[in-house]
């Protein structure tokens, strides 16, 4: 095996030891020291999407904000993961999926952050599109039966009947990824309610 | 359909079958059919070997791509900032309501399709209109009326 | 044409080019830049060619379709050369006279020409006040070259800047250059080209990349089409240069498919280029080999962002890229990549032609040699302007773009596209460059610049960048799309009159996370319409919540519309343009609208002729009430119908 190189890093004033190459939540997951995701999959090419691992990072006397999912765990690096203001951003970003997403997953991150009720206005989709669906079926079972459309504020999940007819029933892996829960309830594996690309088009078209 | 099926070929051909060029190759089927056929589309994905999911984030993200029958006259309404300090959302109201479609539909003869863009970069002349192809700057009601009546 | 193999060659064919045009001889220019292309600029040219041809002067006379001039409010432009009498939204049925008159008669035509305020005319294009304050040192030669010749290029001293390099520089000393110039790049950020040229350079990887960014985005900016459209040669000349300063030997050009004329004239231009050897293997004998690849940009604004636009080259959906890495060391294929907008790559053989010291001698510390803008809105004079940075918002404004239009009262100057934000009056005296915009909580962008007057609402204009934004987000991370969503939601309220105590604050708040916490530049930089909006114009959304008030009269709901009774002198023409029958009335009775009916779509206000000005705008309070049916009009003096 290749040998890596070890570089050592501060997270919350510890002292933390880790492999070259490692992102700063897998050296603080190595510590023990918890950063909550949603987006993450240790199995998937980090995605940076749910933004709720945001820490501070102290570096050459300037202070950034990074997602630690991605940013690599480097020498001398000093983290905060619980500074006031990655507690700010964390909070407000758990208050916005709570208004599409009122999901347990959801709701229990937010209870622990001290997010109560949303001050915003209901966005019900049960889906935040961290991609761990899309992402699994794609990268690892590489079977392409789901995918994103569209941009922006109608960006959306859809399953390509054609493949998933063939492939879903047996598999079904995404379902468990699911941290809105919306997979499980609304398909059944074989049937995709509201969730093919014509459900899309048909519903831009009728929402112009 | 394999008439169709072979015009996609020569497309496929043009770009030498390579990966990188599928936006370029999207473009071209689109400016032939005016959107982009399921058959074109399976297509591509199997002759380029690009999962159909991928192919349809692409076609519907970006605003070029049309997966439903386009009219046969493309009436653009241009929303660009310059357009619309301008009265470009009036400009608009007004072009929905001479051809008693909103933005995004097609008229059911399949006459007319309207659109809005962001910025079409003659913001000198704003608000813009664009019908196929041809620009008019800050039209009367008049002249929408014109332009559109002219379009058989 | 036979490949220039060598710097002499070029020199050698420019002077033949040269020789072979008398200066002496009339030559008709004609502005076929978009704009005035829609001005019907190419009717224009043909009925030029008809009359020459009529008139018997065919091949006495040259006729040259140029690129954009700038002064786009007043096109199509045409200027005479070798008087340069320049003549101003010419039209087919003015050619006769112009051609009798002007160019076989060496008269004047003088409703032609541009008559200044004193009311006295101006003959040549360079005195008129919309350029006189300019410095076009990037964009001047548009107006005497055909984009559509590499020779008109040529004989303007083109491609001797890339001739220079290639002979008399090493990469390194070019790169050296570019960086004492303190170039910054004129795309959004200001990056100092420089010093990501030299990044570029030193990354590990034989392969390496040179991009022309030409997806101009930002809505309200159109340089970088007219450059590319008007003189493309300079975009390619700039970025040959790059390549060889920085080690690349293959380029990307990623234009927006909305700009055709643009794709047009770049393809022609790359093919001259090919065969005269610019581009290709051992450019000039140099043993420097280069070429281009174009790649049309299918509509997404997102993906004007440095990593999105490298991802959609390698033909993938143009998303930003979680990554921290730079893309001059990881871009596509991650091998280092170089991107520069169109400005910037125009902007380098200047550099390299006249020097660092010449640069550095414009503009201001921080922002050297000058900006394009695209100075639109309410503004008389609208169109594109070059000066040197420093500048300040007043002398743009006023100076150069002749003040508000009807007169109006100036409210906001919105520079920096999407990402900018909205400046008031007592900021019109700062210096234009990129510092000073961001301390003021906007940005330099690509350099749009668009004038607000006081007839807009700043809620309002915050409302549609927002919607802009929306749509063209990529939608991956979630600060950005949900913020963005519930931003727009809380606009909308506010302008629909739903507006809560509350609302602004938290519009705050939400700003700080997205702006904190999103993943690329578009939604670090989404909330600055609105905190430079509530920044600076707190009282417009504090009447539009407090008040249910819209202040400049644009919120439907939070409006009506009223016609003076003592004005109106039934002229019928708001009672007949209304598009739902809302207004009553009738010959010589006062027309009344009906509130109910009224969708606030302000056809009235707009036919009803200045003289009358009889329809007025409410807001925050009741419109009176109607007069009794069928009362009579009080005629007014001169208005007799």
């Amino acid at each position: 095996m290749k040998k890596v190189k070890k570089v050592t890093l501060t997270i919350n004033d510890r002292e933390v030891r880790a492999e070259g190459g490692m992102t700063i939540l897998e050296a603080a997951r190595d510590a023990g020291i918890h950063i909550p995701t949603l987006c993450y999959h240790e199995k998937l090419a980090p995605y940076g999407a749910c933004r709720l691992c945001t820490v501070e990072i102290s570096q050459n006397g300037r202070t950034q904000l990074v997602t630690a999912c991605v940013y690599p765990a480097e020498d001398g690096l000093v983290v905060k993961t619980d500074s006031q203001r990655v507690i700010r951003i964390r909070k407000m970003l758990l208050e916005l999926m709570l208004a599409s997403s009122p999901a347990k997953t959801i709701q229990d991150l937010a209870q622990q952050h001290g997010v109560a009720k949303p001050r915003f206005e209901a966005e019900k989709t049960n889906c935040i599109l961290c991609g761990l669906c899309v992402r699994y079926c794609n990268e690892i079972k590489k079977a392409n039966a789901i995918g994103f459309v569209g941009r922006g504020t109608e960006r959306r999940v859809v399953f390509y009947p054609e493949i998933a007819s063939t492939v879903c029933a047996s598999c079904r892996e995404c379902f468990s990824l699911c941290p809105t829960g919306k997979l499980p309830s609304e398909t059944d594996g074989v049937c995709f309610d509201d969730l093919t690309l014509e459900d899309f088009l048909g519903a831009r078209q009728a929402r112009v | 359909m394999a008439q169709k099926l072979s015009k996609i070929d020569q497309i496929i051909a043009k770009y030498q079958a390579d990966k990188s060029t599928l936006i370029q190759m999207l473009l071209e089927i689109q400016r032939e059919n005016r959107w982009l056929p399921k058959p074109a589309v399976a297509r591509l994905s199997q002759r380029l070997g690009i999962p159909i999911n991928q192919i349809y984030h692409i076609a519907t993200f970006y605003k070029a791509f049309s997966l439903i029958p386009q009219g046969r006259h493309a009436v653009s309404v241009c929303l660009g900032t310059a357009c619309h300090v301008r009265g470009a959302p009036r400009l608009l109201d007004r072009v929905t309501d001479s051809l008693h479609i909103e933005p995004g539909e097609t008229s059911t003869d399949m006459k007319f399709t309207l659109s809005t863009v962001n910025c079409l970069g003659c913001c000198a002349l704003g608000p813009v209109i664009v019908v196929d192809g041809e620009y008019h700057g800050n039209p009367s009601l008049k002249e929408i009326e014109r332009v559109i009546a002219s379009c058989d | 044409m036979a490949q220039l193999k060598s710097p002499a060659d070029l020199d050698r064919t420019r002077q033949q080019i040269i020789s072979r045009r008398d200066p002496a001889k009339p030559c008709i220019t004609i502005c076929s830049g978009t704009a005035c292309h829609a001005y019907a600029s190419e009717k224009t040219a043909t009925a030029f060619v008809n009359e020459i041809e009529r008139n018997g002067l065919k091949g006495k006379v040259d006729i040259r379709r140029t690129g954009c001039h700038g002064f786009c409010e007043r096109g199509p432009i045409v200027v005479i050369f070798p008087e340069e009498v320049c003549y101003l939204g010419v039209k087919p049925n003015d050619i006769p006279e112009i051609i009798s008159t002007t160019l076989v008669g060496k008269e004047l035509v003088d409703r032609l020409l541009y008559e200044d305020s004193n009311g006295e005319r101006v003959v040549h294009e360079g005195e008129i006040p919309f350029y006189k304050h300019q410095s076009r040192i990037v964009f001047g030669n548009n107006r005497l070259i055909d984009p559509k010749s590499i020779d008109d290029y040529i004989a303007l001293g083109g491609y001797s800047a890339l001739s220079k390099a290639l002979f008399e520089m090493s990469p390194e000393e070019v790169v050296e250059t570019v960086k004492r110039a303190n170039l910054r790049g004129r795309g959004g950020g200001g990056f100092p080209t420089g010093k990501k040229w030299e990044t570029t350079r030193n990354a590990p990887g034989e392969i390496k990349y040179v991009i022309v960014n030409a997806d101009e985005g930002d809505p309200g900016a159109y340089m970088d089409r007219s450059l590319l459209e008007g003189n493309p040669h300079s975009v390619l000349e700039g970025l040959i240069i790059g390549a060889y300063a920085i080690g690349s030997h293959e380029g990307y050009v990623y234009v927006r498919q909305e700009y055709p004329l643009a794709v047009e004239n770049l393809f022609i231009a790359l093919n001259q280029a090919r065969e005269y050897g610019l581009l290709g293997k051992n450019i000039l004998g140099s043993g420097f080999n280069f070429d281009v690849t174009t790649h049309r940009g299918a509509g997404a604004f997102v993906s004007g962002e440095s990593s999105a636009l490298m991802t959609a080259l390698e033909g993938k959906v143009g998303e930003p890229r979680p990554k921290y890495t730079r893309t001059a060391v990881s871009g596509i294929w991650e091998r280092p990549s170089n991107l520069n907008n169109v400005e910037t790559w125009a902007t380098v053989p200047l550099i390299i032609s006249k020097g660092a010291d010449w640069f550095t001698s414009i503009g201001t510390a921080g922002s050297k040699g000058t900006k394009i803008f695209s100075l639109v809105g309410k503004v008389n004079n609208t169109g594109l302007v070059e000066v040197p940075m420093g500048m300040t918002l007043r002398e743009i404004i006023y100076d150069i773009g002749g003040g508000i239009r009807q007169g109006k009262k100036f409210k906001a100057v919105q520079t920096g596209g999407p990402s900018g934000g909205c400046l008031p009056e007592g900021l019109l005296d700062i210096p234009v460059d990129f510092d000073e915009l961001t301390k003021v909580g906007s940005m330099m962008g690509s350099g749009g610049m668009i004038v607000m007057d006081e007839d807009n609402c700043m809620v309002d204009v915050a409302r549609y960048f927002l919607a802009f934004l929306a749509e063209e987000s990529c939608g991956k991370c979630i600060p950005c799309r949900e913020g963005i969503r519930q931003m727009l939601h809380i606009l909308n309220r506010i302008c629909d009159g739903q507006g809560q105590t509350g609302d602004i604050e938290l519009l705050e708040e939400l700003s700080e996370v997205v702006r904190d916490a999103s993943l690329c530049a578009l939604g670090t930089t989404a909330p600055n319409p609105v905190l430079s909006t509530i920044r600076y114009f707190r009282d417009e959304y504090e009447a539009h919540v407090k008040e249910r008030r819209c202040p400049a009269g644009v919120c439907k709901a939070l409006i009506s519309y009223y016609i003076q009774p003592e004005r109106c002198q039934a002229c019928l023409r708001c009672l007949r343009e209304c598009p739902v029958g809302a207004i009553t009335g009738d010959k010589n009775l006062v027309h009344v609208i009906d509130q109910d009916k009224c969708t606030r779509c302000g056809t009235c206000l707009e036919v009803c002729p200045p003289r009358f000005a009889a329809v007025l705008i409410f807001s925050g309070e009741p419109v009176p009430a109607a007069p009794p049916q069928g009362t009579k009009v009080e005629r007014t003096k001169g208005t007799q119908q």
